[in-house]
């Protein structure tokens, strides 16, 4: 079976700079996968050879089975769809008329616009000018182009930047639903926690190198990253002496702003803890934090910033 | 239909939309029926005059309007598409670089075509039932030239705003560009050709180079087209002075004209396959 998308050692570099360094990886058919990194990480560029707006400077990448970049790439483009990042549309049409617009470019059938609009919720806003149009609904937009002609693969980059709650939580429904027909998805951000629950895995960018790749348990079980506990002590009960005896058992730990301490476990060694912190009757309430994406982000990032260092 | 014509046609309504094309067709309308009617009070007389002497002013204010409302409705072609996000957008749907602006070019020209034709024709129309004496196939022939001559003058500053537009990284900085453009062609060039034949003081190689150095503005060029086919004596006697020495050839002129239009057109298509975007 192809990939959705296939890397080997890819490249780019922009007037001798280097943006993205050797990434290779894949990502499968059908699958939500997240790419995640800071600005400046390389998400653009890898989004822009994704689409083949950009040539590469080394390596190799296939999309669907092809390559992206060239004159034969251009009916490939079909097969993708893409949401760029805050994109304003045009301004003078309606909502419809940009969508019509962008379905006879891509050869779309004609009754997916309606399909389209209803399905992203803005079937009574169509007939208005898109200027007048919110961010959130601005997004959905794109969200509707992206889809037209049914792509095999679909590219969001930063969907939910600038939108509330809610247009969010919309926006991830659809992925979700995208998932379910089949579709690949891949979606950049860098709001991690935010990313977490929609993704089957992650690639991870740094200074334009893959940092990581795999799903987010894969990802935390090659992190070794502690998992967390986090303990409420009880009113009456001395949090000296409670810290005294996690300092006693060689536990790491922190007090935090509210009073909680956190304590790091290793994976193996959270069920042993956890017995003992029961039978602890100084102790109000145990929370149990998994390693969040967001910790693994900087975990591995951090990793890679001392070996920098001691590098230099 | 084809990429091309989806773009061309997206432009084209754009244009209408944003009613610059239909305020020089309305322009045209108005002053050509203003000159046809008011020229000839000078002499004493109001009514329609001779549609040569008409066709002679509408050629001076054409060379002043036409390139404008081209470098103002084209100048945002590329760079307004990349200030508001759709650029990326649009190339990453299954199109060409060369479809997209060959589409936007086509578009654009076809606009302002469109307004020529249509506010000269109607002035023209009018003209023909006020005044019948006016039909005569020589004032066709002239009324021709005219509507395709400005058409590709026109066409010819689109293409020089494509430029503008496929080289230029923000929307503010390709609007500057295009008005630089615009003073350089229409005021700046005559006025350095004005000195260059005071200061020469009517020697041989004035004789010789000067009449050509005209064809190193489209603007010139489209002047010297109409006033070619009207003759001297239309109102033009500045400008038909400079060159009253020299003979030109109208399918040369045309051929410069047309020049003026492909060569910037292939520079701006050859400029943006080469953009990182």
């Amino acid at each position: 079976m192809t990939h959705a998308i296939d890397m080997t050692s890819l490249g780019k570099r922009y007037k001798g700079v280097a943006a993205l360094v050797g990434v290779s990886a894949t990502v499968p058919m059908g699958k939500v996968i997240g790419l995640l990194g800071h600005n400046g990480a390389g998400k653009s560029t890898l989004i822009k050879l994704i689409l083949g707006l950009i040539e590469p400077s080394s390596g190799r990448i296939e999309v669907l089975g092809q390559s992206p970049w060239g004159r034969q790439a251009v009916a490939l483009r079909r097969r993708v769809g893409y949401l760029p990042e805050s994109v304003a549309f045009y301004g003078n049409l309606t909502g419809a008329e940009v969508i019509v617009y962008l379905a006879k470019l891509k050869r779309a059938p004609r009754q997916q616009v309606g399909e389209l609009l209803q399905r992203v919720g803005l079937d009574s806003a169509r007939d208005r000018r898109v200027s007048t149009y919110s961010k959130g609904m601005r997004q959905r937009l794109g969200l509707a182009q992206a889809l037209l002609a049914s792509p095999e693969l679909v590219v969001l980059d930063e969907p939910t930047a600038g939108l509330d709650p809610q247009a969010t939580r919309e926006l991830y429904e659809i992925v979700g639903e995208l998932r379910s027909e089949g579709h690949s998805v891949l979606v950049s951000s860098h709001v991690l926690a935010e990313l977490e629950p929609h993704i089957d895995s992650a690639l991870i960018l740094r200074q334009g190198e893959l940092l990581a790749a795999g799903s987010v348990s894969e990802l935390r079980r090659q992190s070794g990253l502690p998992g967390l506990v986090v303990v409420q002590v009880k009113d009456a009960a001395d949090p000296a002496a409670f810290a005294q005896e996690l300092h006693g058992l060689g536990l790491a730990h922190a007090l935090r702003h509210d009073g909680r301490f956190d304590i790091q476990v290793a994976e193996g060694g959270k069920l042993d803890l956890l017995q003992r912190l029961a039978a602890n009757p100084a102790i109000d309430d145990i929370v149990v934090e998994e390693a969040s994406l967001a910790r693994l982000y900087d975990h591995l990032g951090a990793g890679t910033k001392r070996e920098g260092e001691q590098a230099a | 239909m084809s990429s091309i014509a989806i773009i061309a046609g997206k432009e084209f309504r754009d244009d209408f939309r944003n009613r610059w094309t239909i305020a020089v067709a309305i322009l045209f309308a108005v002053l050509a029926l203003g000159i046809a009617y008011f020229g000839g009070a000078a002499a004493g007389k109001v009514g329609f005059t001779s549609f040569d002497a008409t066709l002679a002013s509408l050629t001076t204010l054409a060379a002043f309007v036409v390139p404008l409302i081209g470098l103002l409705i084209a100048y945002d072609m590329v760079v307004g598409e990349q200030d508001n996000g759709t650029l990326l957008l649009v190339l990453s749907y299954p199109i060409s670089r060369t479809e997209l602006v060959a589409g936007k070019f086509l578009g654009h020209c076809a606009a302002l075509a469109t307004a020529t034709l249509v506010g000269f024709g109607a002035a023209v129309v009018i003209i023909q039932i006020m005044q019948p004496e006016a039909r005569s196939a020589g004032a066709w022939l002239n009324i021709g030239n005219f509507v395709l001559s400005a058409s590709l003058l026109g066409a010819s500053f689109v293409a020089l705003a494509s430029v503008i537009s496929v080289t230029t990284g923000d929307k503010a900085r390709a609007a500057g560009l295009a008005l630089v453009t615009w003073l350089a062609t229409v005021i700046i060039f005559d006025l350095a050709l004005l000195a260059i034949l005071v200061l020469s003081g009517g020697n041989a190689w004035e004789q010789s180079v000067f009449p050509r150095l005209l064809y190193l503005n489209p603007i010139d060029v489209f002047r010297l087209i109409n006033l070619t086919m009207l003759g001297s004596g239309s109102g033009n006697e500045l400008f038909m002075g400079m060159t009253a020495t020299h003979v030109y050839q109208l399918w040369v002129l045309y051929l410069v004209m047309l020049l003026w239009v492909v060569v910037p057109f292939a520079l701006a298509q050859f400029l943006f396959r080469r953009k990182e975007v």
